[in-house]
């Protein structure tokens, strides 16, 4: 009933959007968002790179934007919808649309598809991701030297290789701390449902876990924490208004100067497919404050988001032991980017299996 | 707190909305209207509460906006199916959708805000006693609501005469029309009911669950509450039993993760519509009880002779 009421709610949306009407010489630059803009989190984070191109190039081109699109076949008739509607350039904001933006994009050569998170791509077909893992890292040491417990618990919407990354990042972080910090893990099988996030939220301090972090997309779990007075760290945006006390830091995904870069090489007839993956160094991804931790902890999480950013040091270093104890990457190497992209497997530490 | 605690805590706590949703529903569907706008009459419950709370600073007045917004969304579908004898479903569907489009537009403001929470209940000494204090005497309020809205509303169909007017409405139209009930006026009545329980049930993920608006925060609670309707055979007991076992199920599901059993977390989401499903076999493998109690014109439009 759920799926088909958002379905529904996605066809009346594109209609919505067919209706208005279009300038002909402005280029078209459409967006499909798995959430609401107003999520305060991932979808917000998009929109915000949207009204950033709208700032930057407003008077060449004009953004569109279809929400709460489920994945799968909708998404690929609401792409369809886009393409049809003379969209010239389409960023499909989510890792379930790869296969329906790959469909439509074979179907509309012309058109410039961008998928966020995906591995999959076409001569038409862009993908773009950032390295959230870097700031994965930077919060499980901030995580195992503010914990008292030295459990921690996180919060995970779907098991697929960009969250079992941060999951490992995380942990990677913590144990370059303290080498024996323990991490639970909740999966709650959705993006976006705050209640549930804050159920497992809740699960996860009743467990001992001082330290929550999630990869779901509302602030729901950072305001449980605030209540229970332990520890959290904001995703996707600055989350610091939910838990004032309790925050420690944000991860901020920075998709605008990504978002103008790529709608200006439409423009300008220099956009090829690329795969992008820019972490610190692009500035695709950013720290928010450090708030609420002593000066040291401060200092040292500061120092290994430069470290990060300059390329210095890459989380992912060796030795990184998997789950079951055979070796990932030895000392003095990194794990490589095939493992990293298709990740499958758990660090060892993790409380749960895959 | 001890580990139990928070399990039933966090158990009642899920549970609560789906049980304030569904029996207004309840009522509704006694009376013979199937209202599909749940979802969005909790939606516009949720951002009215909300919104109020924020303005205002009182908790209180968000939950009577709350209420306010859902009566509104409610008295919207009644208009539509009774006064215009629309298509019920159509209607209920198109009631969702207006919720969740307008709570968004209503709510954009309102976005990123801290919200107030409902404070709990704390009775001196009573809600300190070891064990049971935290857990029966010091719930936030609308937990005790719940309960007690379940309790009237059993007690009300089953041994009152108004009880006995909304099921004949819901049973046969055309013979409580005849007998000279005013069955248009009883469905709105429900239908308001119902509307007024949806608002609580959204004030209650705005105010209580989790103290902020977020667009679609319900998301799909409302049609759960719907099956849980069905699944109860229209009885307030099972309807509430229903909702515990949902609730229960679900976080039982995230507490067997936390704490790593191995099980894969999808067929733990999977869990609780599972339970649910059984649940429902097994109670209609007893047909008589199920036929007496599903409401006969549930769904059709009523209108009077001239």
């Amino acid at each position: 009933m759920k799926k088909l009421l958002t379905a529904a709610a996605g066809i009346a949306l594109a209609s919505a959007l067919s209706m208005s009407a279009v300038a002909a010489d402005k280029l078209k630059v459409g967006f499909i968002y798995i959430g609401p803009p107003g999520d305060h989190g991932w979808t917000y984070q998009h929109d915000q790179g949207r009204q950033a191109i709208d700032a930057r190039l407003g008077d060449q081109v004009e953004t569109v934007f279809v929400e709460n699109v489920p994945e799968g076949p909708d998404a690929e008739r609401t792409i369809t919808r886009l393409a049809r509607q003379g969209a010239g350039l389409i960023f499909t904001t989510s890792f379930g649309y790869m296969d329906p933006t790959l469909k439509v994009a074979a179907k509309f050569p012309d058109v410039k598809f961008e998928h966020a998170t995906g591995y999959k791509r076409a001569d038409n077909v862009s993908t773009y991701s950032s390295r959230f893992y870097e700031g994965r890292y930077v919060i499980g040491q901030i995580a195992a030297k503010t914990s008292k417990s030295g459990v921690a618990g996180y919060i995970g919407s779907f098991p697929i290789p960009e969250v079992v990354r941060g999951i490992n990042a995380f942990l990677l972080g913590a144990q370059s701390v303290n080498p024996d910090f323990k991490l639970k893990v909740v999966w709650v099988n959705s993006w976006f449902d705050p209640g549930r996030e804050a159920d497992a939220a809740k699960v996860l301090i009743s467990q001992g876990a001082d330290i929550i972090t999630q990869h779901t997309d509302s602030t729901a779990a950072v305001q449980v924490a605030e209540e229970q007075g332990v520890n959290a760290f904001g995703q996707a945006s600055d989350m610091e208004a939910f838990a004032p006390n309790a925050l420690l830091t944000s991860i901020i995904d920075n998709w605008s100067d990504y978002y103008i870069a790529r709608t200006q090489a439409v423009l300008d007839g220099t956009w090829v497919s690329t795969d992008t993956f820019g972490g610190m160094d692009a500035n695709m991804v950013n720290m928010g404050p450090f708030v609420n931790m002593p000066a040291d902890v401060k200092a040292m999480a500061e120092a290994t988001t430069a470290a990060i950013t300059a390329g210095e040091f890459h989380p992912f270093s060796g030795p990184v032991y998997k789950q079951d104890g055979s070796l990932a990457a030895a000392e003095g190497e990194v794990v490589d980017l095939g493992s990293l992209l298709g990740m499958d497997w758990y660090v060892q530490g993790v409380d749960d299996k895959l | 707190m001890s580990a139990y605690e928070a399990i039933i805590l966090t158990i009642i706590t899920a549970s609560t909305p789906l049980l304030l949703a569904a029996i207004g529903e309840l009522v509704v569907e006694r009376s013979g209207v199937l209202n599909l706008g749940i979802e969005g009459m909790m939606v516009m419950g949720a951002v009215c509460g909300f919104a109020a709370a924020h303005v205002s600073g009182s908790a209180w007045l968000g939950v009577l906006a709350a209420i306010m917004g859902g009566v509104a969304m409610s008295l919207l579908f009644g208009f539509l199916t009774q006064t215009l004898i629309t298509n019920q479903v159509a209607t209920g569907l198109a009631i969702t959708l207006l919720g969740l489009g307008l709570s968004g537009l209503i709510g954009s403001d309102f976005v990123g805000l801290p919200g107030v929470k409902l404070a709990n209940v704390s009775i001196p000494w009573l809600s300190e006693l070891p064990y049971v204090g935290r857990l029966v005497f010091g719930q936030d309020p609308l937990v005790y609501v719940s309960i007690g809205l379940t309790v009237a509303v059993a007690y009300l169909l089953k041994y009152t005469r108004w009880g006995l007017i909304i099921r004949a409405v819901g049973q046969s139209h055309t013979s409580a029309h005849a007998l000279g009930y005013r069955v248009i006026a009883v469905r709105y009545a429900c239908i308001a009911f119902g509307g007024a329980t949806s608002g609580l049930a959204g004030a209650y993920l705005s105010l209580v669950y989790t103290p902020q608006w977020i667009e679609n925060m319900t998301a799909g609670r409302g049609w759960i509450a719907l099956a849980l309707v069905v699944f109860s055979t229209w009885l307030p007991g099972r309807l509430a039993a229903g909702a515990y076992l949902f609730g229960g199920v679900w976080i039982l599901g995230l507490y067997a993760q936390a704490m790593g059993l191995g099980i894969p977390s999808q067929l733990l989401s999977s869990l609780p519509y599972v339970a649910t499903i059984l649940a429902l076999v097994v109670i209609s493998t007893n047909r008589r009880l199920s036929v007496i109690n599903t409401p006969a014109s549930l769904g059709q439009g009523f209108v009077p002779d001239r």
